[in-house]
This record gives C-alpha cells, sequence and structure tokens, in this order.
C-alpha cells in the first residue's frame, strides 16, 4: 500500500467512521448483548444472572408465545398477497392514460403519508361495531341478504370480537398500499412500450399481455415489495398496539411477536425472556427472507440479464 | 507491516473517540439556579392534576433559598423512570402507582424512605393506615402518598327511577346487585341489549381486586396465586353466569358501541349502564363530559356477604419515591416532607379533587372540596377494612392475563374452571420464577437497604 493509498483509506474511513461507530454501538452491541441476556435472567436494573437455555424451554412452552408466533404469521400471509394484489391492480389502473391521473395517483398516495398513530386512531372509529364508517358500508348489503336469503348475518364488532379482530386490522393495512402502488407504478413506466406493439400484432388480448409481459416485466419489483412486506408485517407493532389501546386485543387476537417482546422487556421486566423472543423473531424473518430469496428469485425475469 | 501500521492508525482514531465519548459521560457538577440546587422531579400528572402539583412546587420553591424543584409531566413515566435508574441518571423525585412498588423495589429501582422519612419528622400514625401500607414493602418504605383514591360502586339515579328502584338505594349485596341488573337492563326489539344494569368489564380496571369482594384475595402476600381458593371460584363462576344471562355476544355488541372513558359518551354518562365501579376521581369526569341534570350516587361496592360495620373498599394512591443512585436524596425528601404537611397535602388533593390520605382531616378541606360524596369515599378509606390493591411482583403479568381470561369467560368462550386454572399455572410459574430469584438477592439486598436506613 503505498502513502497516498493509505492516506485515502485513513480520509475514507474516517468520513465512514460515524456510521461504523453506530453500527457498532447501535446495532452490534445491542444484538451480540441480546444473545447474551437471552441465556438470563435479566430485569434491566439488576445484573443478569445466567440460566442456560431456561428461557427458550420457557418460550417453548408459552402458549401466549405461540399464539402471538401463529397472530404474526396468518397475518403476514394474509396481508401480503392481499396488498400485492390489489396494489398491483391499483397501479395498472393508475397507468392507464386517462384524464387526471396525476389527481387518482395523488389521491391513492395520501393516505400513506398518515403516520401510523393517527392511523391506529382513524381505525379505531372506522371498525367501531355499532357506528364505523366501515359497517355502516357492509350494513346495506348484510339487509340486503338478510331480507333475500332469510339469514341472520350482523355486521361484526371488529375490535372486540376475537373471530374479526385480525381481520380488521388486515382492513387497516391496506389503507398503506399507496407506497407499494408508486413502486409498482414505476415499475410499469420501465416495460418497454415495443413489447406491447409485438404482442398486440401478434392478436393477444389484454390479460395475456399482463400475464405474459407486464407481470414479468414487473417480478424485479413484487420481489423487492414481498420482500419488504415480509420483513415489516413479522414487525407489526404501532398500529395493533394503539388499536388495542396498549394491550392483545380480545382473546389475544391481536397479539403479536413485537408486541409479546415490547410486554417482556418494559412492562414486565423480562428482558433476558424478551430477548430470547426477539432472537425467535430475527431468525424467522431471516429464514423466511433467504428462502422468499432462495425460491422467488427463480421466478424473478430481469430484463438486464 | 503496512496494513498493521493502518490498523494501528485505526485504532488510535477510534480510540480518541472513545475517550471523548467517556469525556462526555462523566458526572455533571450540581445544576444551581441563583445559587439554589436545583432537584429534577418527574410527575406523570398533566392538566389540572398537573396544576395542582405546580402549586405546592412552587410554595417550596417561595418557601427557602437553598432548593428549586423543576417540576416536568412525563408520559409513560414508569418505564422512563426503569431506563434513567438503569442508565445511572434517575431525577431526584418520581411520581409513580403503588402498584409500581414491589417490582421496582425488589430490582433496586428505590431507596428506602425509613431512615429519611424519620429524620423529616414524618409518622407512620399521620396516615391512614391502608395508604401507609400502600407505600411499605417488605418491611421497608418505599415512598409517601400523594394523591389517593378508593373504589365505590356509582349509579345512575334516573336510571334507577325508570326501573322502578329507589334511587336512594344502592346493592348491598351481590345478588342484590344481580336483582338490579335484572330491572335495569334493557333489550332492543331484535333481542340486542339497549341498557345494561351492571357488567364487570365496564370499566373492568380492578378484575385483580375482585375477588375481595367475594371474602378473598389474590395471593397470600408471600409465594402462593390463591385463584383455587373459594372466593375465586365463586369470582370466576359469577363472572360465567353473566353470558348466560345475557349473552356474551350481545354484552360485547353494547360495549362495542362505547364512547371513550373521557367524553360524553362514556357508557355511565349516556345511559348504557346504570351501576359501575369507580373511583373518586369519577367526579371530576361526571362534571366535564356527563348531561347537565346528571344524577347519581355512591356508595361502598356490594359484596357477596354484606359488612355494613365496616364496608369493604380498594385503596389505591399515587406516591412520590426516590429513585436509586439519585444525588440529592436528603434534598429530595425535604421536599417529599413539604408536599406531606397536611395544609399542602390538602392543597394538593383539592386541586385534584381526591381524598386525603391523612388521618387528620381540616374542617376547610371538607368545607371547600367539590365532591358531593367526599365523605363516603373519606369513611371507606377509614374504613377497617379498606385494602390496599395487588402487591405482587408480577403485577402487570397478572392484570394482563386476567383481563384477556375474564373477557374469555364473559364472551362465553372459556368456562370459568379452565380460565381459572389456565391462569393460575401460567402466574404461579411467572411468579415463582420472581420468588427465586427473590430469593437469590434477598440476603444483598437487604443487608443494602438496611445500611441505608441505619447511616
Amino acid at each position: 500500500m503505498t502513502a497516498g493509498e493509505r492516506k485515502s483509506l485513513l480520509m475514507g474511513v474516517a468520513f465512514i467512521s460515524p456510521w461504523i461507530l453506530g453500527f457498532l454501538a447501535f446495532n452490534l452491541y445491542p444484538l451480540l448483548a441480546s444473545v447474551w441476556y437471552s441465556l438470563c435472567d435479566y430485569s434491566v436494573l439488576s445484573q443478569p444472572v445466567f440460566l442456560g437455555t431456561q428461557n427458550y424451554v420457557d418460550l417453548w412452552r408459552d402458549p401466549v408465545f405461540w399464539k402471538a408466533l401463529q397472530n404474526t404469521v396468518v397475518f403476514a400471509a394474509v396481508a401480503i398477497p392481499l396488498s400485492t394484489f390489489l396494489s398491483i391492480g391499483l397501479a395498472v389502473l393508475l397507468n392507464q392514460p386517462i384524464a387526471g391521473q396525476g389527481i387518482y395517483r395523488t389521491i391513492f398516495f395520501l393516505p400513506s403519508l398518515v403516520p401510523a398513530i393517527s392511523l391506529a386512531i382513524l381505525w379505531q372509529w372506522m371498525l367501531n361495531g355499532p357506528m364505523g364508517l366501515v359497517n355502516n358500508l357492509i350494513r346495506p348489503i348484510l339487509d340486503f341478504l338478510n331480507l333475500w336469503l332469510h339469514t341472520q348475518l350482523k355486521t361484526p364488532d371488529w375490535l372486540n370480537d376475537p373471530n374479526f379482530a385480525l381481520w380488521g386490522l388486515i382492513l387497516t393495512g391496506l389503507w398503506g398500499t399507496g407506497q407499494a402502488v408508486v413502486i409498482y407504478l414505476a415499475g410499469l413506466q420501465d416495460v418497454p412500450a415495443e413489447l406491447y406493439e409485438a404482442a398486440e400484432l401478434d392478436g393477444t388480448s389484454a390479460w395475456q399481455r399482463f400475464i405474459h409481459i407486464t407481470l414479468p416485466m414487473l417480478s424485479p419489483v413484487i420481489f423487492f415489495n414481498v420482500l419488504m412486506s415480509i420483513i415489516g408485517a413479522l414487525q407489526t407493532f404501532a398500529v395493533p398496539y394503539i388499536l388495542t389501546n396498549g394491550g392483545d386485543g380480545p382473546g389475544r387476537s391481536l397479539l403479536f411477536l413485537a408486541t409479546y417482546i415490547y410486554q417482556n422487556a418494559f412492562d414486565y421486566w423480562n428482558m433476558g425472556y424478551a430477548s430470547a423472543l426477539a432472537l425467535c423473531l430475527f431468525l424467522l424473518i431471516i429464514g423466511l427472507s433467504l428462502i422468499t430469496v432462495r425460491y422467488g428469485e427463480r421466478k424473478v425475469h430481469y430484463s438486464g440479464k | 507491516m503496512k496494513f498493521l501500521l493502518t490498523l494501528a492508525s485505526l485504532l488510535r482514531f477510534f480510540g480518541l473517540l472513545g475517550l471523548l465519548s467517556l469525556a462526555s459521560c462523566t458526572p455533571k457538577e450540581d445544576a444551581r439556579i441563583s445559587g439554589r440546587l436545583v432537584l429534577e422531579y418527574w410527575e406523570k400528572w398533566t392538566g389540572f392534576e398537573r396544576e395542582a402539583m405546580a402549586g405546592v412546587v412552587d410554595d417550596f420553591n417561595n418557601s427557602q433559598d437553598k432548593i428549586f424543584v423543576r417540576f416536568l409531566s412525563v408520559s409513560r413515566i414508569d418505564q422512563k423512570m426503569m431506563l434513567a435508574t438503569a442508565g445511572g441518571v434517575p431525577p431526584d423525585i418520581v411520581g409513580l402507582w403503588a402498584i409500581n412498588l414491589p417490582s421496582y423495589a425488589e430490582n433496586n429501582a428505590l431507596m428506602p424512605l425509613d431512615y429519611l422519612a424519620k429524620d423529616a419528622g414524618i409518622r407512620q400514625e399521620d396516615y391512614l393506615p391502608v395508604f401507609w401500607k400502600l407505600c411499605s414493602y417488605r418491611n421497608f418504605l418505599w415512598a409517601l402518598p400523594s394523591t389517593p383514591s378508593v373504589t365505590a360502586l356509582h349509579w345512575n339515579k334516573k336510571m334507577f327511577r325508570e326501573a322502578g328502584l329507589d334511587p336512594e338505594q344502592p346493592p348491598r349485596t351481590i345478588a342484590e346487585l344481580e336483582t338490579f341488573n335484572a330491572k335495569l337492563t334493557r333489550k332492543n326489539a331484535d333481542g340486542s341489549l339497549a341498557q345494561i344494569g351492571h357488567m364487570p368489564q365496564e370499566p373492568g380496571w380492578w378484575m385483580h381486586d375482585f375477588p375481595s369482594w367475594f371474602g378473598g384475595a389474590s395471593w397470600d402476600g408471600a409465594t402462593k396465586l390463591l385463584l383455587d381458593a373459594q372466593p375465586n371460584r365463586h369470582f370466576f363462576t359469577w363472572l360465567e353466569s353473566y353470558p348466560k344471562r345475557f349473552g356474551g355476544g350481545a354484552m360485547f355488541e353494547l360495549r362495542g358501541g362505547f364512547g371513550n372513558f373521557a367524553s360524553p359518551d362514556n357508557p355511565f354518562f349516556n345511559g348504557k349502564v346504570a351501576m359501575i365501579m369507580q373511583g373518586v376521581w369519577m367526579n371530576n369526569f361526571i362534571k366535564k363530559y356527563a348531561p347537565t341534570g346528571f344524577e347519581y350516587g355512591a356508595a361502598a361496592f356490594p359484596e357477596e356477604t354484606e359488612h355494613p360495620e365496616a364496608p369493604l373498599t380498594i385503596a389505591e394512591t399515587d406516591i412520590l419515591v426516590i429513585p436509586a443512585g439519585a444525588r440529592h436524596p436528603k434534598e429530595a425528601m425535604q421536599f417529599i416532607a413539604f408536599v406531606a404537611q397536611q395544609k399542602n397535602t390538602e392543597k394538593l388533593c383539592l386541586g385534584q379533587h381526591k381524598i386525603s390520605p391523612l388521618r387528620q382531616v381540616s374542617d376547610e378541606f371538607m368545607n371547600h372540596h367539590s365532591h358531593p360524596y367526599l365523605k363516603v369515599f373519606q369513611s371507606l378509606a377509614n374504613s377497617s377494612r379498606a385494602q390496599p390493591t395487588l402487591s405482587l411482583p408480577t403485577f402487570k403479568q397478572y392484570a394482563n392475563d386476567m383481563i384477556t381470561y375474564v373477557n374469555l369467560v364473559l364472551l362465553g368462550r372459556m368456562g370459568a374452571d379452565e380460565a381459572r386454572v389456565t391462569m393460575l399455572a401460567r402466574q404461579q410459574k411467572a411468579l415463582d420464577a420472581k420468588v427465586d430469584r427473590w430469593n437469590k438477592v434477598a440476603p444483598v439486598r437487604v443487608a443494602l437497604w438496611e445500611k441505608e436506613i441505619h447511616p
């Protein structure tokens, strides 16, 4: 290494050092510390006491952990495909050359600017059983069905009924699809027009063009969005926490892994157990992300390749 | 070699940064304003409750020229105090809730006050026993009460009249409560509930204390939860009767339409629920949000077996503590002792419209207080059967689980016995872990505290 190279290296390291220090202090150290604490009984205020794998044994036998895990996985499994289909559909519609296109795009994007806390408070009212807007929309449909089918269908009490609370949250999540729509729209702009022209000359239908041109060309963007959504959905915390006023929801139907970690760490002072839970969540996210990358990439079509 | 030189330069660079950060962490000088020592006081209150304490803080600051108390409203104060204490930079005085005491004390987050309080002339006999008990844990004094409260039955007199009941005669036993409940409950044409006399989950804030009204307790005060005991069985069976009588879905459907507690849509104000358990503060919300001419009564909440000579109530209190590691405990105690003086305590409790924790209550306090049922609450607090709220080292877990299982029983999704047994297994295990941990650290902790209270 020449003196110039050495100087350049030092300069580079000096400039990047705030990030390196931040990473070491606020990412790597907490991660390594939480691995250690997950093997201890630790309440933050007292010295940790080594327990071995006891926290993991407890976690394995803890029905509340399994309930939180189930809620988290079900939420991710339903919300991600639903929001992906919805946002691709909206992006395709918003990509049509019609008058006021920009206005429509803005309207669909605006809700995603609402902060999570405001969103949760807003949806507390939207999902209110007797008075909520959602039920006011559903009620005439149910009344019609009840009249014709002689059924006794009732509007759900979204946030108080364990059978519906998770679905209420999924509905809430759809409010923020605007962000994904913008990314899909950007992806749609990149699809070469000549591909559509050639397909049209071959006499393909609009649906065939969507399946055989739009989706493959959009696949890198879909892949990116799905990967980000998996990571985001598994870390769901703020909206259900506010929707339930800091609780678990009826019958723990809105208890997610991230909420359970928070409760154990800051409400119950079981930081050791919370660290074990956090590591499980970390491994779950890593595992699902790797599976998505491993199998998802096979279906992704990169136009540059 | 060159690589090693580069590495050495890097290490020097990071070492310098490390030294700089260490230098910034060294203890600072005592903060002073015009030569007066500044004490940091964190409190949870906002609005008129904050204003009431702000007045007392001003009085203290004007009463002497050595100490200046800086008063700060802090949200989620229990968590922030924990983090500040763990970080070694706690404030000097903190306003917590008594339910925080067991877990904070066991984790060495607080300073025992026995010696400091005695030195400041504070005497146990000046306080109503239940509030002193709430400030003590494992034979040490950890706090002093600031503004206390006791629970009582609140009933809507108009709804009583409409149901043909005497509005001046509240139920005295649980059986009578349920007779009244049946009379006060109204259904819509489609079978849904239009209003209900009483539902345990409204507001449902004292589920962990409810076995007391069935003659029992939630734990033995040492190592064992009592969910298997007869009073707890009665409590859960009573809960189980609700979905059978009113329909679990119907009750939750009615509850889904309730507005926020602090709003005109509170179900007690708008005639959806006729009888509720509430604390002394409820009158503040009634004055602010209930419709004009709203008539209510307050009396001891009915028990399974009536004890008119000594009614039961559950007492809670906001408290003032000195965190472990606070830098000016003597000066902090000087402020707490000032708040504890009768005239200052009364000023604070008057401002917050609460009862006084002291045995001696002045005529001025009684005459100037705006609560129409102050005497009821003050005498409940004086009752020999006034009980402190559950003081459990695993309180939050226990209370959280209790809400979950009670709701499952009230929904009719889980039987009383299954809920009780499942909860007992979970919570006894959590308590065992805490007790086990405590047994390991107790000799060192207690020795340390003994040293602190006998300097």
